[in-house]
């Protein structure tokens, strides 16, 4: 439709929208985040929910208990080798169309113990991953600010062709593999359908 | 506070057969620890918990030590006839130390408020005379870092009561504080590598190793 035409309707009390713009509206504005934290990044966390910062502006105060309820995952502080089969498998547990927020520099990528042993460098190594926060740990704002970033995301998702949303795509996966406990390390170490190590383009 | 000379000389007193050593650090803390035999090492422990004169009653901190196998060279001042002459001469006295593990407990009295009185024990290697007795029926709160010890050095405590992996999952091999463990390899991208993480990413990317 056109925008001045739209405009001008508009003016005169008559309001349009198209089905996908007000599905759209409706999903990113009561989107119910899980109810779990992993370390220190949950703090603040919970700081975003509360009155001073109120995540409720956003709709998405409404924390679940339950992943069969939740539409988005916050992975709030360190995920350790031992917790990493937990979190895929929540994420797997939750009804599509559901999102995920990496919050703090342990959740993008191990942060200060990434040269450890115990540690999951990033929990993109299995899941993907909508938006990534940096900060250790990052402030309210910067959650919020996610959030946002991932509402507009929503809204401007194509319901149909190439690139739409997973849960109006019959193909595309729903849940990732949980990896095992092995010997030395999780095996596999990465899922290589979801991340794929960068590449190093530094000149010399 | 009773020195430890003297408690080392109390125990044996009181523990016939009981092979203790005191093991001096010649640092400014100056903490020196006693070693104890792995036979008599809860008898030990029993008599210095209990002792009226001793009672140390609170194990504060318990922790392990990898030794690997080593040369330690010592210099030793020695009286040697030269031309004629007696003279003291330096000499460098070298010795082969067999790799074994230590379990480290810190131990204090809350009665008598004194401490700490450090006691260590050893296995007889890294790899496969790797036990040790438990404390744990002497201190109860020894438990919880004997199964950490356990978890990370692979010094197993007999007589521990549950004796498992505490922070890593069941069926994990390796021992990671052992000074000879190779994490995986899961190498993928640093900014800025230096030493040992600048060995992986040239590794990883070959194009890091130019300069």
């Amino acid at each position: 439709m056109d925008e001045g035409l739209r405009s001008e309707l508009s003016k005169q009390g008559i309001f349009t929208t198209t089905l996908e713009e007000i599905y759209n509206w409706g999903r990113k504005n009561s989107i119910w985040p899980l109810q779990f934290g992993l370390a220190c990044c949950a703090i603040e966390m919970i700081a975003t929910t509360m009155a001073r910062y109120d995540l409720a502006r956003f709709g998405a105060e409404i924390f679940r208990p339950s992943p069969r309820q939740a539409d988005l995952m916050i992975v709030a502080g360190t995920v350790t080798k031992k917790m990493a089969p937990q979190v895929v498998r929540l994420y797997n547990q939750m009804p599509e169309p559901k999102y995920v927020i990496a919050m703090g520099a342990c959740a993008i990528s191990g942060g200060p113990f990434k040269q450890g042993y115990n540690v999951l460098k990033g929990i993109d190594r299995y899941i993907p991953v909508d938006v990534h926060i940096p900060g250790c740990p990052p402030r309210p704002e910067a959650l919020i600010h996610a959030f946002m970033t991932l509402q507009k995301q929503i809204g401007e998702q194509k319901l149909t062709g190439n690139g739409r949303p997973r849960h109006l795509d019959a193909d595309a996966p729903s849940e990732f593999p949980v990896p095992r406990f092995g010997e030395h390390d999780l095996v596999p170490s990465k899922n290589p359908d979801v991340w794929k190590p960068p590449t190093l383009n530094r000149h010399a | 506070m009773i020195l430890l000379d003297q408690i080392k000389s109390r125990i044996e007193t009181a523990i016939a057969g009981a092979r203790l050593a005191i093991i001096r650090n010649d640092s400014p803390s100056a903490q020196h620890s006693l070693r104890v035999d792995n036979e008599h090492a809860v008898a030990v422990a029993r008599f210095l918990r209990d002792d009226p004169d001793l009672r140390l009653d609170y194990c504060s901190n318990v922790t392990g030590v990898d030794w690997l196998d080593a040369e330690i060279s010592e210099k030793v001042k020695v009286k040697k006839v030269l031309d004629g002459i007696e003279k003291e001469v330096e000499e460098v006295k070298k010795a082969k130390r067999l790799g074994h593990l230590e379990a480290v407990y810190h131990l204090y009295s809350m009665e008598l408020k004194h401490g700490p009185v450090i006691v260590r024990l050893r296995t007889e290697n890294r790899t496969d005379k790797t036990h040790v007795p438990s404390l744990t029926p002497v201190w109860r709160g020894a438990e919880y870092q004997e199964r950490e010890i356990y978890d990370l050095y692979g010094i197993a405590f007999d007589g521990h009561p549950d004796l498992r992996r505490i922070l890593m999952w069941d069926g994990f091999q390796d021992y990671p504080m052992r000074k000879d463990y190779v994490e995986p390899d899961d190498y993928e991208y640093e900014p800025t590598p230096h030493d040992r993480v600048l060995e992986k990413a040239k590794r990883h990317h070959p194009q890091e190793a130019k300069p």
